[in-house]
């Protein structure tokens, strides 16, 4: 990325700004990101309009830093990874607004028709009384917008994915893990819990991996200028296919400290985030591996390439039934997902590649710990 | 919450929060809503949470499998409000 547009501005002069505060929206070539403030203090002035295109490493705003006497600049990052589609420009408010006393409507379809622009006095509500419903608003709609992706960002993936199968001479593993015990321990651990507590399998599988990951620093960090470069910590990249194709992998930062519980709330609002574009600079940066889980309705396997520089992306297909042999010999029908590992064979081979898929499998048979 | 708001109109409205690009198209109430809407497991959440708040029905995981469709999903959402919570 060469250059951005700032989209908008979240923040005036006089405002106070803590560290890590989200500033301003801008625009990249892989799509819309939040700036955060590198610095705590006093907007003091904002130095760029939105909507002006700028070059990376230009300062956006002064910030007058509570230490006096030493300005903070705040600027884009220099090298964000694929971000998500910018979010649709909210239309304006339908005409019906100026109108409502006279239009019979539910609250949902009055927001819903705020939303997609359409005005509620030239609809027939279908509704008890005549009343306009949701679905009415629904149908009167204009064509829904394009969902795909934008070209850039199917750019930035063909950019990456062409550099990973054209440099790095990946290795391939996979292997099936029984998950009778982990799916077990979760219903458990869900069951008592309000909707709001609950955690999601693939959270699980996302701290195995890092977990894992503590005795095998050589899949976790980057290959730069021909030699591998251990991580600074270990930061899944969690990979999230946006509902209109493309998709972006946002880093969980420290993805195998804290608690299950502590990180639930991390997780779910990275990913929704990751959806409804909204992700920060860092988290497009940070991730040191990627996990990819192709959810309950794909595939077995997944064959995953890995996102450069890292060194290796650890893949979940479905969990399925399938039947297992048990400890005494009979067969039952277990979940099993398939795990699978690519691995960058210039850092690693594939026997480590297979201890590592062993250390993930045992985190997978020991939920309690995770 | 005001009469005239169905629970269909609610769950509707939570749909349309999730996924805002699919708001425009009709839904077909038989079909699985995962599918008609790309709705992962993250979404699927983030919709139980929006119903539990604008309804007050904490919906254990053990019944997820009864709100597949919109249709299921009212129907269940409306027994639940009638006689609530056994737990």
């Amino acid at each position: 990325m060469d250059e951005a547009t700032l989209v908008e501005w979240r923040v005036k002069p006089g405002d106070r700004v803590e560290r890590g505060d989200i500033v301003a929206a801008i625009e990249t070539s892989k799509g819309v990101i939040d700036i955060e403030s590198f610095d705590s203090g006093i907007v003091d002035a904002l130095l760029i309009e939105p909507g002006v295109k700028i070059p990376v490493g230009t300062a956006l705003a002064r910030i007058r830093s509570d230490a006096p006497g030493t300005p903070a600049h705040s600027t884009p990052p220099a090298a964000p990874a694929p971000a998500p589609p910018a979010p649709a420009t909210p239309p304006s408010p339908a005409g019906a607004a100026g109108r409502e006393g006279r239009v019979r409507a539910s609250p949902a379809a009055r927001r819903h028709a705020a939303e997609l622009g359409v005005d509620l006095a030239r609809l027939h509500g279908t509704g008890p009384h005549g009343v306009i419903t949701i679905e009415d608003v629904a149908r009167a709609a204009p064509p829904a917008r394009s969902t795909a992706p934008p070209p850039d960002m199917r750019a930035t993936i063909a950019a990456a994915m062409t550099r990973a199968k054209r440099e790095i001479p990946h290795y391939y593993l996979a292997t099936g893990v029984d998950l009778h015990k982990a799916t077990l321990w979760l219903a458990e651990y869900n069951r008592e819990r309000p909707v709001t507590g609950r955690v999601l399998m693939g959270l699980l599988f996302v701290r195995a991996v890092a977990k894992a990951l503590t005795g095998f620093a050589d899949f976790n960090g980057f290959y730069k200028d021909g030699a591998f470069v251990p991580g600074p910590g270990i930061h899944v990249g969690v990979a999230v296919a946006l509902r209109g194709g493309g998709l972006v992998a946002p880093a969980l930062h420290d993805a195998d400290g804290n608690t299950l519980d502590a990180q639930r709330p991390a997780f779910q609002d990275l990913v929704t985030r990751a959806r409804s574009g909204h992700l920060r600079a860092s988290e497009m940066a940070d991730a040191t591996i990627t996990v990819t889980s192709l959810g309950e309705r794909g595939v077995d396997t997944v064959f995953p390439v890995i996102h450069p520089p890292q060194v290796a992306i650890v893949g979940f297909g479905r969990v399925a039934q399938k039947p297992v042999v048990t400890a005494d010999g009979g067969i039952a029908a277990h979940p099993v997902v398939q795990v699978s590992l690519a691995a960058d064979h210039r850092v690693s081979d594939g026997h480590r590649g297979g201890l590592f898929l062993a250390a993930i499998e045992r985190w997978l048979q020991t939920p309690e710990q995770l | 919450m005001p009469p005239q708001e169905s629970i269909r109109d609610i769950v509707l409205d939570a749909l349309a929060g999730i996924a805002p690009e699919a708001a425009g198209a009709p839904l077909d109430g038989a079909r699985n809503l995962r599918e008609q809407l790309d709705i992962d497991s993250v979404d699927f959440l983030n919709l139980l949470m929006t119903l539990h708040e604008r309804l007050g029905v904490d919906i254990p995981e053990a019944d997820y499998a009864q709100l597949q469709t919109l249709d299921d999903a009212v129907a269940y959402l409306e027994r639940r409000r009638a006689a609530p919570a056994r737990s």
